[in-house]
This record gives C-alpha cells, structure tokens and sequence, in this order.
C-alpha cells in the first residue's frame, strides 16, 4: 500500500489546469500544423496561422488560450493500493481547482444552472474516477469549453439504425455546430454501454493523440470514413468556408444492451486543452 | 473577398456602407463587451422603461467575456463567444441605433433582417484566440453590471483588431458564402 496526501492531489491539479489553459498541447500544434499544410482556402489558411500564433502567444506571455477557460473536468485512474491520506480527495480537488482558477487568473465559467449566478471559483468540477491496479493514480485535467460542448449530444439508438445511423447523427451534429465551436473540431465518438456510459466513452475518445486510430480495424476505418464525411461539409476553419472542419475522429466502444444502440457524440473546439499526469 | 479596411468607431454609415461580407477590417475605437448576462439585464431595464448604463447610439457590442486581468495586466484572454445566444436580444437594440456587433457564429434570418433595416453590421472575430485578440485592447475598465463577474460590461479602447465582415448591409453571410464554395455534395 501506497500513502499519498490529498495535498499533493490538490497542488497538482491547481498547477495541471493552469498548465493547460496557457500551453496547448503539443499534439493539437501538430494537427494545426498539418491542417496548415491541407486547407485550401486562403481565408482558413490565415485562421489557423492565427490561432498557431494565438497558442504561442499564449505560452510566452501567460495568458489563456482561450477567454473560455472551461467547465474543470478531472479524470482519475486511482490504484487499489493507494492509500489517500490527510482528508478527503473530493475536498481536495475542488480546493485545487479553485486555486488555479484564482491564481491563474482564469474565469469562473461556472453557475448556477436555474439563476445563471457565476459560483465564483470554478466549482464544482466534474469528476470521473476509475479503479485500477496498483499504486499510481493518473491525473488528466480537463477544462471544457461551452461553446463546443453545445453541440455535443447522447442518443439511443435502436440496433437496426446501424453504422449509417452513427454517421448522420455525427455530421448532423458538426453541421448543426458549424462555425460556434470553433472548427478546427475534433470529435469524439462513444458507441454502446448505456446512457451514461456512451457520453464519457466520447470524452474518453477526445483524449486519445492526434492521428492515433482505434486498434480494431472496423472502427479504424468508420473514423476516417466518418472524418471525411464531416470536411466535406466545408465549414472550414471558424465556419468562414475550408476543407478542414475537424481534424481527427477517434472512437471508444463498449458492448452494449441486446435492444439498444447508444451513441454519443462529443464535440470539443480547437483550443483542445488538457494535461496529465501519473503520480 | 479579403479586401482589408481600416475602421474607427463609433461606426459611420458611409463606413458601414462600405463593409461587404468577407473583407478583413482592423478597428480601433471604443467597444463595449456584453453576453448572455448583460443583454437579459438590458431587456428587464427596457420593459420596465429605464435607462440602459451605456447609450447605444452609434456603438458596437462585444459579446465577450474575459478573463480576469493580472496584476500589470490591461485585460486577460477576451476572445469572442456565441453570437446566436444573443440573437433574440439584438434586433430591439439595433432599432435603439447600436451600430455594430463582434462575436462568433452565425446570426438569425431576423437578426440578418434587422442588420440591414437599421444600417449595421455584423463582425466575426476569431473564435478561441482569447491570447491573440487581447493583444489589440488598450484600455479596459468595467462601467456597468460589476457583479455580473466575466459578465460585467467592460468599455475597451481596441486598437486594429482584425475582424471579418460577417454580416453586410446588402444581405450577405460569411457562414453562408463561405461554407457554399467547400461543401463536396
Ligand atoms: S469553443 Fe473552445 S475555443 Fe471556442 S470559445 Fe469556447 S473554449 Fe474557446
């Protein structure tokens, strides 16, 4: 058994999300830097130069990425032999968010859902917890933005609407969203489990690298079918007309139930921050 | 397309005249930033027949929301949010003159109507490139609705912030046009 304070579990997360708010991940540089060289349209071309200035801008002067410092999601791998000592996690991790979110001088994006009054600090955040073997835990914080999770969506489908039913409702979503989640997009997709598993199977997608595919080959080939679906739409950088509307699919399945077929789609925007860590 | 203008606010309609969808404008000027928040307080004060903080005569709206500013800081990351949110505020403020609107995304039929109807004009700028745009403010100062936080309505002075005409006075639409000359049916 392994001791770890629950202090050191709030320092960490109070440095992670000010990490990932001010450098966007190496990865994401990749995919823009790419989509540089594959978009067509001079005016997309000009977007992404910018926002590859806007994310070095970023990290040399300390200033957010993106005024939307999003919704703080933290995802936990927590080792059974881990042992959690000077109080309680939970506490800890809001008491880590709220710190980096004051002394990182980023926005509380956080309200009451009724009266829309700001929480003032960025709590609550959401967190997803896992139980794994061993003594590590992983730490991966996650601010969301809202204006790409607005077009992020759960549906039960039945088993006859197939694979086509997955399709459409994937490039219905990206073309409902056009320009408001900031494109360059990148999709995640969660296919079976249930209603509540489907939706953080997509989240869980958005984690994985840039251009890295599902190790079945079936699903490796529905998220390029699905990627290329979604650039013919031409929204384009910001919605201003461009090839390159997201820049990646991934997919995570799950089995599911014999009489349904849930599917969710997570949209998340190009300011696509996060940052782990294994303790 | 991409014919650059330099523009200065508070908007002219000879300026505005000139404004076609897709040209890239840098404005300098006062602005004044209000989202979600900020535009609902406006309605309650104008159904009740009171007075709004800022006259809205000539002026351009932001629909951002910053991020706190540092200390030797004169704004944090203000990028723009989701201009359709505030779709069914913005044709009542347009009739009061506001002349010009910045944010992200595309605008109702009703508010493209009422951009025409009273000479305004619609401007994109870049969604989620809140390091780059706070780089064009020069002063920053909260004049109205402190307690909204982010939400406050924060009168900058901005200095050649680069914009795209999204929405002209002839009918045109970026997210239209744009988007037109890409699609692969
Ligand atoms: S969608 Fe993303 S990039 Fe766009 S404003 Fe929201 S957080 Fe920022």
């Amino acid at each position: 058994m392994r001791e770890i304070s629950v202090n050191r579990i709030r320092d960490e997360i109070e440095e992670m999300f000010i990490e990932a708010n001010f450098h966007l991940p190496e990865d994401q540089i990749m995919a823009l830097t790419e989509a540089l060289k594959a978009e067509d349209s001079d005016i997309g071309r000009e977007v992404i130069e910018l926002l590859l200035k806007n994310a070095e801008i970023a990290r040399l002067e300390k200033i957010p990425i993106c005024q939307d410092t999003g919704i703080a999601t933290v995802f936990l791998e927590i080792g059974q032999d881990v042992h959690f000592v000077d109080g309680s996690l939970e506490d800890a991790i809001y008491e880590g968010v709220r710190r980096a979110y004051k002394h990182g001088y980023l926005r509380g994006s956080c309200c009451d859902p009724m009266t829309r009054t700001n929480t003032g600090d960025n709590t609550p955040p959401i967190i997803h917890e896992r139980i794994v073997l061993g003594d590590k835990v992983k730490i991966i914080a996650f601010p969301k933005g809202g204006g790409s999770e607005n077009y992020s969506e759960v549906r039960v489908f039945t088993p006859a609407d197939g694979i086509e039913g997955v399709k459409s409702f994937v490039v219905e979503m990206v073309a409902k969203g056009g320009p408001n989640p900031c494109p360059p997009i990148t999709i995640g997709i969660g296919i079976g489990g249930n209603l509540e598993s489907a939706p953080l199977l997509a989240k869980e997608a958005l984690l994985i690298s840039y251009g890295k595919r599902n190790p079945d080959l079936f699903l490796a080939k529905l998220e390029i079918e699905i990627l290329t679906e979604v650039n013919k739409l031409g929204i384009g950088p910001q919605g201003y007309g461009g090839r390159i509307t997201a820049l990646d699919v991934h997919i995570k399945a799950m089995p599911c139930h014999i009489a349904s077929f849930p599917v969710a789609v997570a949209i998340q925007c190009h300011a696509h921050r996060f940052k782990e860590k294994i303790i | 397309m991409q014919n650059a203008k330099w523009i200065k606010t508070p908007l002219q309609d000879k300026v505005i005249e000139n404004l076609r969808v897709g040209d890239k404008v840098f404005l300098s000027g006062r602005i004044f930033t209000a989202r979600d928040a900020a535009h609902k307080r406006f309605m309650e004060i104008l159904d009740r027949a009171g007075e709004l903080p800022i006259k809205l005569s000539g002026e351009v709206i932001y629909y951002c929301g910053p991020t706190p500013s540092p200390p030797g800081k004169i704004i944090g990351a203000c990028g723009p949010t989701t201009s359709s949110r505030m779709d069914s505020y913005t044709p009542r403020l347009l009739s009061m003159g506001l002349k010009g609107m910045i944010g992200k995304g595309k605008r109702s039929e009703t508010v493209q109507k009422a951009i025409v109807e009273n000479k305004a004009v619609y401007f994109a700028a870049l969604g989620g490139a809140g390091a780059l745009l706070s780089k064009f403010v020069v002063s920053s100062q909260i004049v109205a609705f402190e307690d909204l936080g982010p939400e406050a309505i924060f009168m900058l002075e901005v200095r050649e912030m680069p914009l795209f005409v999204a929405n002209d006075i002839y009918g045109g639409d970026l997210y239209v046009s744009g988007i037109e000359k890409y699609k692969i049916l």
